[in-house]
């Protein structure tokens, strides 16, 4: 049986910022959910299920928030689900909430995924010491900065590749209204003459720590029909693959279930040239060189030539791939929403709704994110047009 | 193994935190009233009144906006009886959870009823609120409900106070202890490093040898039985500098972490560089183990304390690509 092409009819974020403290968890995810219910021309009582994502709970300290949240999603009555998987989580939740669509169990799926960070401390939650071994662990920048520096080896690229790609970044960020960093002078010098936290990975490589939701309404190809949107982003293929965080030689500058995932997207969209096919993507960018090693791991480069195109400009708006026209992760990281993010931003792209950093004429667009010691990856392709498959 | 020793090595591992939560416009008055000795209701769409008030309507799934006071006396609906409490518990001794229906209130509110026996208690009993000493703006300024005394007048609702409210948020601390056991591989890894033995294992499969030793290749899942001894030397692949201080870090900064991958080992593991300027590490550079002296030696990674140069020429970048 053939799949019920589905599409996305409305997406809902907050701002992001370091701290939302005048709402709670719940009433910081209404905020996205009731934008995204407004933008889809609908009501919860036209929702059929809901599924909801967010990064591992010591991040919050509440364990099984879906519980406590029903009330504010409308869940009353309906399929509640939860999906966690680390950082990709908001990735991996927009494709569970697709399939249900696609699969024709429901018409219309309401899914969520945020993060309240500053209720937290995500470096310590991620830096528990375990007993009997040795406590060098240092967050989630201690853990990637080793394959940062295996990259910079392996490709040869030049060593302010990293700062390109912020400062690139932050000036995006200034077209966006909801993203948290708005740091207007920042330019690849300020970004290399940035602290050095996690060697090679300088301070404004780096992405902040913010609270925020995003939410979109997922719809079958009749309740697109009846409703009002008349820009849908389609949902042209979906991905997501994990690997085992440790062993021997696993490659985690160019992971395999990475590459394995986009070679199934790309054929599934049925894209040959993604390069060339593809408008604009919104990549899970967390430490700036994850830029040029996903532009690879994705197949939008060769191996060790995914430098090149950042160094050429071509990620930047107007560039051949532009590349996180949002800010990206490294202007805005509300962790478990951060994948979603880059699902919702790349549907607004295809229907010409992202507003200052809108590509012109954006047809097809890559939402991208990845989780875990990169090892959980989840991505989507949605375009302007009803897919032909 | 003697008969008393356990064939998995166990360490107590703690996890605690204070969570800052934000309570949001809702309880936020709930909080600011409950400090002031008020209890407020929330209004339903329907016209119910529930304590604690939620934040959305559970039918309409509107936002709650209006609050009401309720009094702080109500009638126990149904009750149950803590024979032992734990830690942090309302009551140190032996007490009720029970539902209240607050006067002024269509749905109750759980908490603790402080009496001598489960004798003393029975649904429809009338309790109210007993208040904590000193208010802290949480809910644990209802210290717990009593028995309201035969003569004694209800108190009626509380008056509900205006502007905005003082407490926006609570300290939610988490503290959670574990005892956390290594596989039995790995126990057998640690106790190896207790005589200062480095002790892998090869997968029968694929021949990589992991250290620590997994028990099953990752790759091929097949178990990794055949016992493999590794020399306290190796290679650095790649690492970091780490220069962040953060809650809970162990090791002063700046300090490199580094990926050492012992020689006959097909995968590298985290530790420390030492004995030398930070800025001297590189990829390729010979490191050996430093050892604790014996006496110290526990069934821990850290009876290597670090690693240092070994003054050997760099490896050959063909020798460990395959691991960056």
């Amino acid at each position: 049986m053939a799949k019920v092409p589905a599409a996305v009819i409305g997406v809902g974020q907050t701002k992001y910022q370091a701290a939302r403290k005048d709402v709670s968890i719940a009433g910081l995810l209404r905020e996205a959910v009731d934008r995204a219910l407004a933008d889809a021309q609908l009501t919860f009582a036209d929702i059929d299920a809901v599924v909801v994502g967010k990064a591992p709970d010591l991040f919050e300290g509440v364990m099984m928030p879906e519980l406590y949240l029903a009330d504010a999603l409308g869940a009353a009555g309906k399929p509640l689900l939860r999906v966690h998987t680390a950082g990709s989580v908001g990735g991996s939740t927009a494709i569970v909430a697709a399939s249900l669509v696609q699969a024709g169990v429901h018409e219309r799926v309401l899914t969520v995924a945020f993060e309240k960070q500053s209720e937290s401390n995500a470096m310590w939650a991620l830096s528990v010491p375990v007993p009997f071994i040795m406590p060098v662990h240092a967050g989630a920048g201690g853990y990637f900065a080793p394959h940062v520096r295996s990259y910079i080896r392996r490709s040869g690229a030049p060593t302010n590749i990293g700062a390109i790609v912020a400062a690139k970044d932050r000036q995006n960020a200034l077209k966006n209204p909801y993203a948290h960093l708005r740091n207007e002078n920042t330019t690849v010098e300020s970004v290399l003459a940035s602290t050095m936290l996690w060697d090679p990975i300088r301070y404004d490589e780096t992405c902040p720590s913010s609270d925020g939701a995003c939410a979109m309404v997922i719809a079958s190809e009749s309740a697109v029909g009846t409703s009002g949107v008349t820009n849908p982003a389609w949902i042209h293929g979906t991905q997501m693959r994990s690997e085992p965080t440790t062993a021997a030689e696993r490659d985690q500058v160019n992971p395999q279930a990475g590459r394995e995932a986009a070679a199934a997207l790309w054929k599934q969209a049925g894209i040959t040239s993604p390069i060339d096919e593809i408008d604009c993507a919104e990549i899970y960018v967390p430490f700036s060189w994850f830029e040029p090693m996903w532009l690879e791991n994705l197949g939008f480069a060769a191996e060790g030539e995914g430098w090149k195109l950042t160094e050429a400009g071509e990620t930047a708006l107007g560039g051949r791939i532009p590349v996180n026209m949002s800010g990206g992760v490294l202007s805005s990281n509300p962790i478990g929403a951060s994948g979603m993010i880059r699902f919702a931003e790349a549907s607004l792209q295809v229907m010409g709704e992202a507003g200052e950093h809108q590509v012109d004429g954006a047809r097809k667009a890559l939402g991208h994110a990845y989780g875990g010691g990169s090892q959980f990856f989840a991505m989507w392709v949605v375009g302007a047009d009803k897919p032909s498959n | 193994m003697a008969p008393s020793e356990s064939r998995v090595l166990s360490a107590p591992m703690k996890v605690e935190f204070d969570y800052t939560r934000s309570l949001g416009p809702v309880l936020s008055r709930f909080m600011s009233a409950l400090a002031q000795q008020q209890v407020l209701g929330g209004v339903l769409a329907d016209g119910r009144v529930v304590v604690p008030p939620p934040e959305f309507d559970p039918v309409t799934h509107a936002a709650v906006t209006e609050l009401v006071p309720v009094s702080s006396a109500g009638v126990v609906q149904t009750w149950t009886w803590v024979t032992e409490p734990v830690k942090d518990q309302p009551l140190d001794r032996p007490f009720a959870f029970a539902h209240v229906l607050l006067d002024g209130s269509d749905a109750p509110i759980l908490h603790a009823v402080s009496v001598d026996s489960p004798a003393a208690m029975s649904t429809g009993m009338r309790v109210k609120v007993r208040w904590a000493d000193e208010p802290t703006g949480t809910i644990r300024d209802i210290a717990w409900f009593e028995p309201v005394g035969d003569e004694e007048p209800a108190p009626s609702a509380s008056v509900e106070t205006t502007g905005e409210p003082e407490i926006t948020g609570i300290i939610s601390p988490v503290n959670l202890e574990y005892m956390y056991a290594a596989s039995p591989e790995e126990s057998k890894f640690f106790r190896g490093l207790a005589e200062g033995r480095i002790l892998g294992q090869r997968c029968p499969k694929c021949q990589k040898v992991y250290v620590p030793p997994r028990g099953a290749c990752p790759v091929d899942g097949v178990p990794t039985a055949e016992e493999i001894e590794l020399p306290d030397r190796g290679t650095v692949t790649t690492f970091c500098i780490v220069n962040v201080p953060f809650q809970g870090q162990k090791i002063p900064i700046p300090y490199v972490s580094a990926y050492v991958l012992l020689d006959g080992a097909d995968i590298a593991f985290l530790h420390l560089i030492l004995e030398c300027d930070a800025a001297d590490v590189r990829m390729g550079m010979r490191v050996e183990a430093v050892w604790k002296p014996r006496e110290e030696w526990t069934t821990d990674l850290n009876n290597i304390k670090y690693f240092r140069p070994t003054g050997e020429p760099d490896a050959e970048y063909e020798t460990y690509k395959q691991h960056l």
